[in-house]
């Protein structure tokens, strides 16, 4: 990969001459300078200042913050949720990615494009029609909740919200890997004797694992910091029903700047540990792709 | 993907490659059915609730001069954030797929952040650097400069959020086309910025139009860190989406659904413009494809 990338040219150079000639395409000053120049004052300034500020705390001080009861009850609530709708687009991200690729059936494509829908959309506006759709006096609120089903303004509007956000990140990351399995593997298993399912879970569902944890990840990391989409249906009751980025919020409305700032720290180191651990489930997807059948 | 030749022994095989009609009917139900739960009838909603009121009440909450102002908002912060990310974008591209660096993975690494921050943390960040009590605050106070709860705050927050779009869709589509016509074009005297029109920019332009677009729709819908750092003034720092959120939280559903609608319009018209490129890009590669294999020849190409 990466040995395919450097500028070398081929045949006959010396070392030293290629040394040189390492750099034929000009813009290498200018584009890393411009990259690093805006990174800076976009992302790591900002960045920075937020972490000057929690040292401005004392440890007894940023302790308080975070772990406060209600705050405690918001990471519960915004972890909890998360994992969950991340398991749920986990089983039916990798069942719409497989019925995508694997069948053919009319309107295919438009469903392809419709998966993408919750990248495109914004997520107040996603926010407000879930929470139509599932209020008591919704399309669906009105038959849910005589069987005692209430899902709007409680946790489990939460979960239902994230599921909607998440679930492009397990399809796009399954689809283009099912695509490049070989059917020859398949065919193999089935020849020396495999049922279906045998070759689902020992061919097929190892080769994809890596995209499916990657998948996995990122609807997780991503449902961690939504905001949109939750406040409207949550109901945002106190140690009930309110995620952490509405803790901030509200820190942030009542002008307790450190207090916001503690718990915004927080959840930037758990933004920066799930941003590793996506990039190391990505560069394993890319050995295990590189990997000789 | 389809092989050509279909030999009796291929055909029995095949059998084994796929699961028999019910269960196959079965999965596409249950992932219809979820698709349509999740994604159509939320996008339905919205259009049905804008309407409730009638055709006349649509326009008129549309019409509404708070509205009006936060569209107009909405379309400046995306005229000013989306080119800033796109050269940013380009030439992160640039910098990170045709050379080779020392930290270049944690470059990367950098670049991808903004989309693992929660919005109202990175909204937090810019109060804390220009607001009241933040670090430039005394500064822009003495000169007069208005920065959180206006209109450059939301900007600002807007290029953060959307910072990595452009970039990440350039960077594996830059490296997988590698530097080979990049060169040539060098040497046969071209300049950089000539290898870069006419060269690079056709190779990457449906990549480029879908990370544009993509940017586009998460500018225009961004809510979480545009609340923090907007201030809510009615009619000077509302954008569409904050108006979304003040009309439903004053009951007023149907003005609230109008103004989403057209985020919700905004949405489908991105899925088009980004399918279309897909299919494009996808066409074009198997022209490509289809092309005979370059072998040396005693003929001097063009290249």
């Amino acid at each position: 990969m990466s040995s395919a990338i450097s500028a070398v040219p081929p045949g006959g150079a010396g070392a030293g001459r290629a040394r040189r000639s390492k750099r034929v395409l000009p813009g290498f000053g200018l584009t890393l300078g411009y990259t690093l120049f805006y990174l800076s004052i976009i992302v790591l300034v900002p960045m920075s200042a937020l972490l000057f500020k929690t040292f401005t705390l004392t440890w007894d001080q940023f302790w308080v913050a975070v772990s406060a009861p209600r705050v405690l009850a918001s990471y519960r609530l915004t972890f909890g949720a998360s994992l969950i709708a991340a398991l749920v687009n986990l089983v039916f991200g990798l069942l719409i990615a497989w019925v995508l690729v694997r069948y053919s059936f009319p309107g295919k494509k438009i469903v392809d494009a419709l998966v993408d829908l919750p990248f495109a959309l914004p997520t107040a506006v996603a926010g407000i029609s879930l929470t139509a759709l599932l209020a008591g006096n919704g399309w669906l609120g009105q038959y849910l909740e005589p069987l005692g089903i209430q899902l709007a303004f409680k946790p489990a509007g939460v979960v239902i919200a994230l599921i909607f956000i998440g679930l492009p990140f397990v399809v796009r990351t399954v689809q283009p890997v099912l695509e490049d399995t070989e059917k020859e593997l398949e065919e193999a298993a089935t020849s020396l004797g495999a049922t279906r399912w045998q070759t689902f879970t020992r061919v097929i569902l190892p080769s994809i694992t890596p995209a499916l944890m990657t998948g996995f990840a990122m609807a997780f990391a991503r449902a961690i910091g939504e905001y949109g989409s939750v406040i409207f249906i949550a109901g945002n009751m106190p140690m009930v029903s309110e995620i952490t980025p509405l803790i901030i919020i509200g820190k942030l409305e009542q002008y307790d700047y450190a207090g916001a700032t503690a718990v915004a720290v927080v959840m930037l180191v758990i933004s920066f540990v799930l941003l590793l651990v996506i990039n190391a489930l990505q560069a394993w997807q890319r050995r295990n792709a590189g990997a000789p059948a | 993907m389809s092989s050509t030749a279909t030999s009796p022994a291929k055909r029995r095989a095949q059998s084994g490659t796929t699961e028999a009609p019910w269960v196959r009917w079965t999965l596409l139900g249950i992932a219809l059915v979820f698709l349509a739960l999740f994604l159509v009838l939320p996008l339905a909603a919205v259009f049905v609730e804008a309407f409730s009121k009638g055709v006349d009440a649509y326009f008129a909450s549309l019409r509404d001069p708070d509205a009006w102002s936060a569209i107009q908002l909405t379309l400046i912060t995306a005229l000013i954030s989306v080119p800033l990310n796109l050269v940013f974008g380009v030439a992160a591209a640039w910098a990170i797929a045709k050379y080779e660096f020392k930290g270049k993975a944690f470059l990367t690494t950098l670049v991808d952040l903004p989309f693992s921050v929660s919005p109202v943390v990175a909204g937090l960040m810019y109060v804390l650097v220009f607001g009241a009590n933040g670090w430039f605050g005394p500064w822009l106070q003495a000169n007069d400069i208005k920065i959180i709860f206006a209109v450059p705050g939301i900007v600002l927050a807007t290029v953060f959020v959307t910072f990595p779009f452009i970039a990440r869709e350039l960077i594996p589509l830059m490296q997988a086309q590698g530097n080979d016509e990049e060169q040539a074009a060098i040497v046969l005297g071209a300049t950089g910025w000539q290898t870069f029109w006419k060269v690079t920019l056709p190779n990457i332009k449906w990549g480029l139009l879908y990370g544009v677009i993509l940017c586009n729709a998460r500018a225009m819908g961004e809510f979480g860190a545009v609340s923090v750092v907007s201030g809510h003034i009615r009619g000077q720092t509302n954008t569409i989406p904050l108006h979304v959120e003040i009309l439903y939280n004053e009951y007023q559903s149907a003005a609230a659904f109008a103004a989403a609608s057209l985020l919700a319009l905004l949405a489908l018209v991105t899925l088009a413009i980004k399918s279309i490129a897909e299919w494009q890009s996808e066409r074009e590669r198997k022209a490509a494809a289809n092309l005979p294999p370059e072998r040396p020849t005693p003929l001097p190409g063009p290249r």
